[in-house]
């Protein structure tokens, strides 16, 4: 597999993507995302597995979002993420609010090519009353209710995002890509079309060939692309590698509570400097 | 001395785990984290403790959906979860305040709420902020329901309400809060001032109990170090620098 630049791996995520990201403690590609911000991305349809946190408050500020479909939104630690409340309360945002395992059950659907699947839990919830893509059914195995209330039980239609991206540890000279315990990031892969993927560093062995390596390795057949990025995730962490520049965070949350600070923020950290 | 809010916190969700085979903890969430190492650590092992936003108390291999796969078989005993709002009828809300979608005071969202809710026998709601402004009369987005019909699929559900005042039964049958316990210079009168909702009172109501020495040594001890590899920020700042990682 040849590899891109960081900036050509962007450039293959086309305006109006529906796009999977990980959540910060998983493997975020963010030295991605800032090209992608610099190339002016459009109307992204986010799909966050299950939850987002920086890079998307980033995109959603930078105005690159149009729908964003997740779990929660949240910087963690370092408290709400600021563009995202600021773009929901001003109605700049396509929600489709979810719960964690409806989508990991709705990827889990896209792996299977099936084109839905059933889910406890939920009902009762006024998730169910904004997602009109949600359905309530009755289990058609079930031993049926003695008042014929029977046993009513969630369908979530599967998520098949066109692209997944991410950030790993290594892939190897044919495109196989080590995430080891990072295993959403696998799901990810499975469910989506194709996976744009940057990686601290590419190994000359093969990664499928010693059993300890394959057993937390994307197999080439899911992946598109792969550009190396040292420190590709910064300014969250990569398990195992580096942890989340606290500091950073912490400068980018006060920046980012208003729209002046927020430009300032990208001026200085994704359109100017990295881009010359 | 008086204990430390945090600690007696600790202790007393602590006394609502002992005995059950497995716990599991949410982001965010350094007290009940450090209830459920607590339970661990006194009970020899048991219960087993999953510290999601850990990567040492963290066991699951299978990527984020392993735990929900799990509650769904029945292999998660309990569970926290808190709200921006939590009402008299348990039904809590993790969305925000002022309308939907477009709402004015937007919160993360979600999370697992949803489903967690209704497969985890034991899930203990905490919420340390104890106002009319969190705990109300009817939240305005209902993230999880507190309570089902009753032919519907349900093994679990809410067990209790800890804040920093008080602790609070769940009465599934009656589908209401009862005091149970307040915390160190709460009363009665206070409690319901603070209080957006109506609840039940127990006929044996006491003060929520300090813990003694032995569970006193466990929490500013392992249990300390052990919570500050996840929640450094926390740690320091409750049990001091010696813990900070």
């Amino acid at each position: 597999m040849t590899t891109l630049s960081v900036e050509d791996l962007a450039a293959k995520v086309p305006d109006g993507a529906q796009i999977a990201l990980p959540p910060d403690y998983s493997g975020c590609a963010l030295a991605a995302v800032r090209a992608l911000i610099r190339r002016g991305v459009k109307d992204l349809r986010v799909v966050g597995v299950p939850q987002l946190g920086f890079q998307a408050d980033l995109l959603i500020g930078a105005g690159c979002v149009a729908s964003l479909e997740a779990a929660a939104v949240s910087l963690g630690e370092q408290g709400l993420a600021p563009r995202f409340t600021a773009a929901v309360r001003a109605g700049g945002l396509a929600l489709k609010d979810s719960t964690c395992p409806a989508i990991h059950a709705g990827l889990q659907a896209a792996e299977k090519g099936i084109p839905f699947i059933p889910l406890r839990g939920i009902l009762g919830s006024d998730l169910l009353k904004h997602r009109g893509d949600w359905r309530v059914i009755d289990n058609p195995y079930g031993p049926g209710g003695p008042g014929g209330e029977g046993d009513p039980i969630v369908l979530l239609p599967a998520i098949r995002p066109d692209v997944a991206l991410f950030h790993a540890a290594k892939a190897d000279r044919d495109g196989n890509v080590w995430i080891g315990i990072r295993r959403e990031l696998m799901l990810m892969a499975h469910a989506a079309a194709t996976s744009l993927v940057t990686v601290e560093r590419i190994v000359e062995e093969d990664l499928l060939a010693d059993d300890e390596t394959a057993a937390g390795t994307i197999p080439a057949l899911y992946i598109e692309a792969i550009a190396p990025a040292e420190r590709g995730a910064w300014p969250v962490g990569l398990r195992g590698h580096y942890g989340a520049d606290r500091a950073h965070l912490a400068h980018y949350v006060e920046e980012a509570a208003s729209e002046e600070g927020f430009a300032r923020y990208l001026r200085e950290h994704v359109t100017g400097r990295e881009a010359a | 001395m008086a204990v430390k809010l945090e600690t007696l916190l600790i202790a007393t969700l602590a006394d609502m785990l002992d005995g059950l085979g497995h716990v599991a903890v949410g982001a965010a969430s350094p007290i009940p984290g450090a209830a459920a190492l607590l339970a661990r650590a006194r009970g020899g092992g048991r219960p087993r403790v999953s510290v999601l936003a850990s990567e040492r108390h963290n066991p699951f291999t299978d990527g984020g959906r392993e735990l929900f796969d799990c509650a769904a078989q029945g292999r998660i005993d309990a569970f926290f979860l808190g709200g921006v709002q939590i009402d008299g009828a348990a039904n809590i809300n993790l969305v925000g305040v002022g309308g939907y979608p477009r709402t004015r005071a937007r919160f993360p969202g979600c999370f697992g709420s949803a489903y967690l809710y209704h497969l985890v026998p034991r899930v203990i709601l905490f919420r340390q902020e104890h106002s009319a402004r969190t705990l109300v009369p009817r939240v305005e987005f209902v993230s999880a329901a507190g309570s089902s019909p009753a032919h519907h699929y349900r093994p679990g559900g809410p067990h209790a309400l800890v804040t920093g005042r008080c602790v609070f039964a769940f009465e599934r049958a009656r589908g209401r809060f009862r005091l149970q316990s307040l915390h160190p210079g709460e009363t009665l009168e206070s409690l319901r001032e603070a209080t957006g909702f109506d609840f039940d009172v127990a006929d044996d109501l006491q003060e929520t109990p300090a813990p003694d020495a032995a569970t006193l040594a466990l929490i500013e001890g392992p249990v300390a170090e052990a919570v500050a590899e996840t929640y450094p920020a926390f740690a320091q700042r409750v049990f001091g620098a010696k813990h900070a990682a």
